[in-house]
C-alpha cells in the first residue's frame, strides 16, 4: 500500500457523449469513425435515414449529392425536410438538418445529379470512405459500381420500394481483426497445455479453492490413462469423464461442480479453423508485395508462428473466463496465460518485423498493440471478397445459383429479381411502373422480368401477384420501411469503417408484409 | 378530440397539412389501391389516410432511444395523434442516438422536447406530452388509445403495461376475450447490436409475462466472492458499491451513478481493492458501467426496431396488411440477421391466462413465508421485486407481508419465519400478490401436492 492513492481520470465531453457506442468498438473504433468521410447520392428518406444513424454516432463528415429541389412530396417521407426548404436544393436543405444533429460532424453538399458527376468529375468519389446511394437509374449505378471499384472505395446500393427494401455491398476486399462472436469459445489448451501451464499443473494441488481448470485437468489425465492417451470425443467419453469428477467430489465443491460443466466446452481450443486456414491460403498472404496492409503481413507472420513454431496451434489469446476459486491461485493462472499470450504475439511481432524488412517497409508500419491485438483474436479473423454490382448482369454471375431453374416464386430471391425488373423497366419506359396505372403497368413489367431473367439463361417466371404489388407501389417509398433499411445501412458502413464486425456478404433483402429478410451473395 | 383535430384540418389555410396535400402521394398509393398482399378485410380507400390523421390515437412509452424513433416513424406514417410519456430528463450521454435532443436540452424532459421537436418538424402531427410514469396513470388514462407502442429498457415497466392493458379485459361468457376491449401493445427493445419488435394482441397472443425468459438473466455476484475472494474487476467495484459506500457513507447519501465525484470516489476505492488483489482492468468507464448497469446503444439498432415497431403499427391502424407473426429477433454483429417466430401464449401465465395460478410448495410444515417470498422473487416464472401477500382466513383479510409501508411491515415481519402451516394457510388457500411488476394484484393458489403436477 504505498503506492499514492489512484486518481480518477478527467472524462472528456466526447468520450462521454458517446460512451454506450464506444463499450461497443472502443476508442479505437470510434477514432476511426470520428476520421470517415461518407457521401451520400440522393438525398432520399433512405439516404437520409442512413446518414442519421452515421452522424448521431460522429462520422468525421459527410457530403450529399442531389440535383433535385425539395418538392411536397418528400415532406410527406423524408424527416430531414420541412415546408421552409420548398424549392429549394434538396442537398442542401437535408446536410443542414442532418448536420444539426451533431455539431462534432462536417456536413457538405453538391447540387448536381449522380450523372453530371459521373460524366464531368468521375474522380470526385474517390476521396471518400465509403459511398452509399439510393435510386439511381440502372446506368449511374453500373457506372458508378465499375468507377468505385476501380478506385477501391466501398460502395453501398440500397432500396426502398413500399414494403420491400434491399442493400447491396460491393466492396472489394475487406479484412476484419475485430469480428466479435456472439458467443466467443475460450481457447484454454487443455490438450497441449504450454510449458508453463503444464509445469503449473504439475506443482498445484488441487483443493476446493483453486479453479476449475486445474480440477478438470487432473481427472482429464485420469480418463487418458485409462484410455491410451486419447482425449474423450463424443458424448460418451465426456459424460464419463463428468461422472469420474462428480465421484470425486466429497462435499458440495463449486469448482468441481464448474469442471463438471465445462467438460463440454473446454476442449478443442487453438486448433485452426477452416476459415482461418483459408485465410493462411489467400494469394494475399502468401505472395507478400509492397503494397501488402498490415493485415497480410501480420497475417503471414501468424502463418508462419502457427505452422512452424506452435505445432499447428494458433497464438494464446490469453483470456480465462471466471472461474470460482479464491483469489491468488485464480490470478496466478490467469497471469500464466497472459504471459503466454505476449510470449507468443511477441514472437509473431517479430516475425512481422522480418517481412517488413525484407519489403523495405517502415518498422512501424504494425505495432506491437496491433499484433497483439490480431493474436488475441486470431480464431476470429475475417476477409470478404466481393463482387461488382455492374457484374450482376452478366450471364455468368452469381444470380444462376440461387435463380436456378426450379421454383423461386415466394422466396426472397423474386424481390430481388422484381426490384430489379422495376428499375429496367424505368429506363425502358422512361416512368415509375404504376406511377398513374397500375394494369396497363402490369402487363409491361411482367415482360420486362421475363426477359431478364431468360437473358440471364434462368427459366423461371415471379409471380403475378408481386408484380402486381410492386406497380401498386406506384414509386412509393414508405418512412418506416426506410428506416429499417437505413439503421441497417448505417451499421454496415460503421463495421466497414471501424474494420469490426462482419459486414453482409454481400446481398440482403427485406419484406416488412411478412417481416422477413435473407442474405445471399450475388 | 378527435373531433377537433378534424376541424382542425379541414379549416386549415395551410395546403401542406390538409388531407390533398402531395406530401401523401407515397402512403396514398398504399392505402388507396387493392393489392394482392392486402389483409382480407382492408378496403382500400381514402378514408384510410383520414383516420390516421384525425381518428386514431397512439400512444408511445419512452421518448428515450427508441420513443424518439418511435415519434419520427409513426408522425412520417400519417398518424396525426401522437402522446408520449417519458419520465427521464436529458442526458450528454443520450445525444449519441436520442436525436430529437440537442446539447441545449440538457436537463429537460425527454417527453417534452421530443413532443415539441415532432410537433415543430412534422404538421401533420401532433404530439401530447407526459412528464410522468407509467404508473401515474389508471385504466382510464390507458383505455383512449387505440395501440400503445413501448420503447422501454425497463423489464419492470414492461411488466405493468403488459398487466395494464391484460387487466382492462372483458371476457364473454365461454371465456373468450371481448375483442373490443382489447389494445394492441407493440414492443421494441435493444442491446447493442441486438434486438427485438413483437406485436402483443393482449388475451390472444403470448404476452410479455408469458415469455419472461427471453429476457438476459441479470449479472450477479455472489457476496462471498465479492467480499472475501475477488477475481473480477467487476467484483471490486461490487464490493466498493455494496459494501464500502454503506460503511464509509462518503457523501451522506446514496450512491448516484450520475454524479461524477460519487463515480470518482467508487473508481479510486475499486482500483485501490484491485492493486490490492493483484487485478487489473478497472477503468473508470468499466466503474461507471457497473454502478449505473449500463447497457450498450447504438442509433442503428434502435432505428431498425422502432422501424419494424412501426411498421406494424401502421399495418394494425389501417389493415393494409397481416401483422408479423409475432416477435422479431434481430442481430447485426455478423451480417444482418433475423428471425420471426410466434412464442407460445402460456396456459399458465400470471397475466394473461385468466385463471388463478397454481403455486407449489414441497412441504407447508417446512416451509416459511420467508421461502415463499424467495420463490417468487428467484424463480423464472415470477421474478418479483418485493411482493406483498395478503390471504382471506375465516372471511376476513389478513395480510401476511408487506414491506412497502413500513408499519405494516413491523407487525407482519414475525410471519416471515413461520410456516405456511402455522399461518393457517392450507392446501388450495389463495393469496393475492402485489408488486411493482405488476399494476394489479395476482392471485396465486397454494398447492401442497407438487410432485404429480411438478413431474410433467
Ligand atoms: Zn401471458
Amino acid at each position: 500500500m504505498s503506492s499514492p492513492a489512484p486518481k480518477s481520470p478527467e472524462q472528456s465531453d466526447k468520450s462521454r457523449k458517446y460512451d454506450r457506442q464506444i463499450r461497443l468498438w472502443g476508442e479505437h473504433g470510434q477514432s476511426l469513425l470520428e476520421s470517415s468521410t461518407i457521401c451520400l447520392l440522393n438525398a432520399t428518406a433512405l439516404g437520409c435515414e442512413v446518414l442519421k444513424s452515421l452522424v448521431l454516432p460522429g462520422i468525421g463528415g459527410f457530403t450529399i449529392v442531389d440535383g433535385n429541389v425539395v418538392t411536397e412530396d418528400d415532406l410527406g417521407i423524408n424527416f430531414f425536410l420541412d415546408a421552409s426548404f420548398l424549392g429549394q436544393s434538396k442537398a442542401r436543405a437535408c446536410m443542414q438538418l442532418l448536420q444539426e444533429l451533431n455539431t462534432d460532424v462536417n456536413g457538405d453538399f453538391v447540387d448536381e445529379s449522380v450523372d453530371w458527376i459521373l460524366s464531368n468529375r468521375p474522380a470526385f468519389f474517390d476521396t471518400f470512405d465509403v459511398v452509399i446511394a439510393s435510386n439511381l437509374n440502372e446506368k449511374a449505378l453500373w457506372g458508378l459500381s465499375d468507377r468505385l471499384w476501380e478506385a477501391n472505395i466501398p460502395f453501398i446500393y440500397c432500396r426502398s420500394l413500399g414494403f420491400f427494401g434491399s442493400i447491396r455491398l460491393q466492396i472489394k476486399e475487406h479484412c476484419v481483426i475485430e469480428s466479435h462472436p456472439d458467443n466467443r469459445q475460450y481457447d484454454l489448451r487443455l490438450e497441449q497445455p504450454f510449458p508453463a501451464l503444464q509445469k503449473h499443473f504439475e506443482s498445484t494441488e488441487i483443493t476446493s479453492k483453486v479453479p476449475w481448470l486445474l480440477v478438470l485437468n487432473k481427472f482429464l489425465q485420469v480418463w487418458r490413462q485409462k484410455y491410451g492417451g486419447h482425449f474423450p470425443a463424443n458424448y460418451k467419453q465426456k459424460s464419463e469423464l463428468k461422472e469420474m469428477i462428480r465421484a470425486a467430489m466429497t462435499a458440495d465443491e463449486e469448482n468441481y461442480e464448474e469442471a463438471i460443466k465445462a467438460v463440454n466446452t473446454a476442449l478443442g481450443g487453438g486448433n485452426v479453423p477452416s476459415s482461418i486456414k483459408s485465410i493462411f491460403q489467400d494469394n494475399a498472404c502468401t505472395n507478400l508485395n509492397k503494397q501488402s496492409s498490415p493485415f497480410w503481413i501480420i497475417t503471414k507472420a501468424l502463418k508462419e508462428f502457427v505452422e512452424n513454431d506452435n505445432n499447428g496451434l494458433l497464438p494464446l489469446p490469453g483470456v480465462l473466463p471466471d472461474m470460482t476459486a479464491d483469489t491468488e491461485p485464480y490470478i496466478t493462472l490467469q497471469n500464466i496465460y497472459r504471459q503466454q499470450a505476449l510470449h507468443d504475439a511477441d514472437n509473431v511481432y517479430r516475425k512481422c518485423q522480418k517481412y517488413l524488412k525484407e519489403l523495405g517497409l517502415p518498422e512501424d508500419t504494425i505495432s506491437e498493440k496491433t499484433v497483439r491485438l490480431f493474436c488475441k483474436e486470431a480464431a476470429g479473423l475475417a476477409v470478404l471478397r466481393g463482387t461488382k454490382i455492374s457484374d450482376e448482369n452478366a450471364k455468368s454471375s452469381n444470380i444462376l445459383s440461387f435463380v436456378d431453374d426450379l421454383e423461386i416464386q415466394g422466396t426472397l430471391a423474386e424481390h430481388y429479381v422484381a426490384l430489379r425488373a422495376y428499375e429496367r423497366f424505368v429506363s425502358e419506359c422512361g416512368n415509375v411502373p404504376g406511377e398513374c396505372y397500375v394494369e396497363n403497368d402490369v402487363k409491361e413489367l411482367k415482360t420486362v422480368a421475363s426477359k431478364m431473367l431468360s437473358d440471364w439463361g434462368v427459366h423461371a417466371s415471379i409471380s403475378d401477384d408481386l408484380i402486381h404489388e410492386i406497380c401498386r407501389y406506384g414509386g412509393s417509398e414508405i418512412h418506416s420501411i426506410s428506416a429499417f433499411i437505413g439503421g441497417c445501412v448505417a451499421q454496415e458502413v460503421i463495421k466497414i469503417v471501424t474494420k469490426q464486425y462482419k459486414p453482409i456478404d454481400n446481398t440482403f433483402l427485406y419484406n416488412a408484409i411478412t417481416s422477413e429478410t435473407t442474405t445471399f451473395k450475388l | 378530440m378527435a373531433a377537433d383535430i378534424l376541424s382542425v384540418l379541414s379549416g386549415s389555410p395551410n395546403p401542406l397539412t390538409s388531407l390533398n396535400s402531395k406530401r401523401w402521394n407515397s402512403l396514398r398509393h398504399i392505402l388507396e389501391r387493392p393489392g394482392p398482399f392486402c389483409k382480407s378485410d382492408f378496403t382500400a380507400s381514402a378514408e384510410n389516410l383520414e383516420a390516421l390523421q384525425t381518428v386514431l390515437k397512439i400512444l408511445v412509452i419512452g421518448a428515450g432511444g427508441l420513443g424518439c424513433e418511435l415519434l419520427k416513424d409513426l408522425a412520417m406514417m400519417g398518424f396525426g395523434n401522437l402522446h408520449v410519456i417519458d419520465m427521464d430528463t436529458i442526458e450528454l450521454s443520450n445525444l449519441n442516438r436520442q436525436f430529437l435532443f440537442r446539447r441545449k436540452d440538457l436537463g429537460l424532459s425527454k417527453a417534452e422536447c421530443a413532443a415539441r421537436f415532432i410537433n415543430e418538424r412534422v404538421p401533420t402531427c401532433h404530439v401530447t406530452s407526459h412528464f410522468a410514469k407509467i404508473q401515474d396513470f389508471d385504466e382510464s388514462f390507458y383505455s383512449q388509445f387505440h395501440i400503445i407502442v413501448c420503447g422501454l429498457d425497463s423489464i419492470v415497466a414492461r411488466r405493468w403495461i403488459n398487466g395494464m392493458l391484460i387487466s382492462m379485459l372483458d371476457y364473454n361468457e365461454d371465456g373468450s376475450v371481448d375483442p373490443s376491449t382489447i389494445i394492441p401493445l407493440i414492443d421494441g427493445g435493444t442491446e447493442g447490436f441486438k434486438g427485438n419488435a413483437r406485436v402483443i394482441l393482449p388475451g390472444l397472443t403470448s404476452c410479455i409475462e408469458c415469455t419472461l425468459d427471453l429476457f438476459p438473466p441479470q449479472v450477479t455476484y455472489p457476496l462471498c466472492t465479492i467480499a472475501n475472494t475477488p477475481r473480477l474487476p467487476e467484483h471490486c467495484i461490487e464490493y466498493v458499491k455494496i459494501i464500502q459506500w454503506e460503511k464509509e457513507n462518503p457523501f451522506s447519501a446514496p450512491l448516484d451513478g450520475d454524479d461524477p465525484q460519487h463515480v470518482a470516489w467508487v473508481y479510486e476505492r475499486s482500483l485501490e481493492r484491485a492493486n490490492q488483489y493483484n487485478i487489473s482492468g478497472i477503468t473508470y468507464r468499466l466503474v461507471q458501467g457497473v454502478i449505473k448497469n449500463i447497457i450498450p446503444a447504438v442509433a442503428s439498432t434502435n432505428a431498425v426496431i422502432a422501424a419494424a415497431c412501426a411498421t406494424e403499427v401502421f399495418k394494425l391502424g389501417t389493415s393494409c396488411y397481416d401483422n408479423m407473426n409475432n416477435y422479431m429477433n434481430f442481430n447485426d454483429i455478423e451480417g444482418i440477421y433475423t428471425y420471426t417466430y410466434p412464442p407460445e401464449k402460456s396456459d399458465t401465465c400470471l397475466a394473461c391466462s385468466n385463471t388463478p395460478q397454481d403455486l407449489n410448495v414441497d412441504d407447508p410444515n417446512t416451509t416459511t413465508l420467508d421461502d415463499l417470498i424467495k420463490i417468487l422473487c428467484e424463480s423464472q416464472r415470477f421474478q418479483l421485486k418485493s411482493p406483498g401477500l395478503t390471504t382471506i382466513i375465516d372471511g376476513k383479510n389478513k395480510t401476511l407481508y408487506m414491506s412497502a409501508v413500513k408499519s405494516i411491515e413491523q407487525q407482519t415481519r414475525a410471519n416471515l419465519t413461520m410456516s405456511l402451516a402455522e399461518l393457517g394457510l392450507y392446501d388450495g388457500a389463495s393469496i393475492m400478490v402485489s408488486d411493482v411488476n405488476m399494476p394489479t394484484t395476482i392471485q396465486l393458489i397454494l398447492k401442497y401436492h407438487p410432485n404429480e403436477v411438478e413431474m410433467k
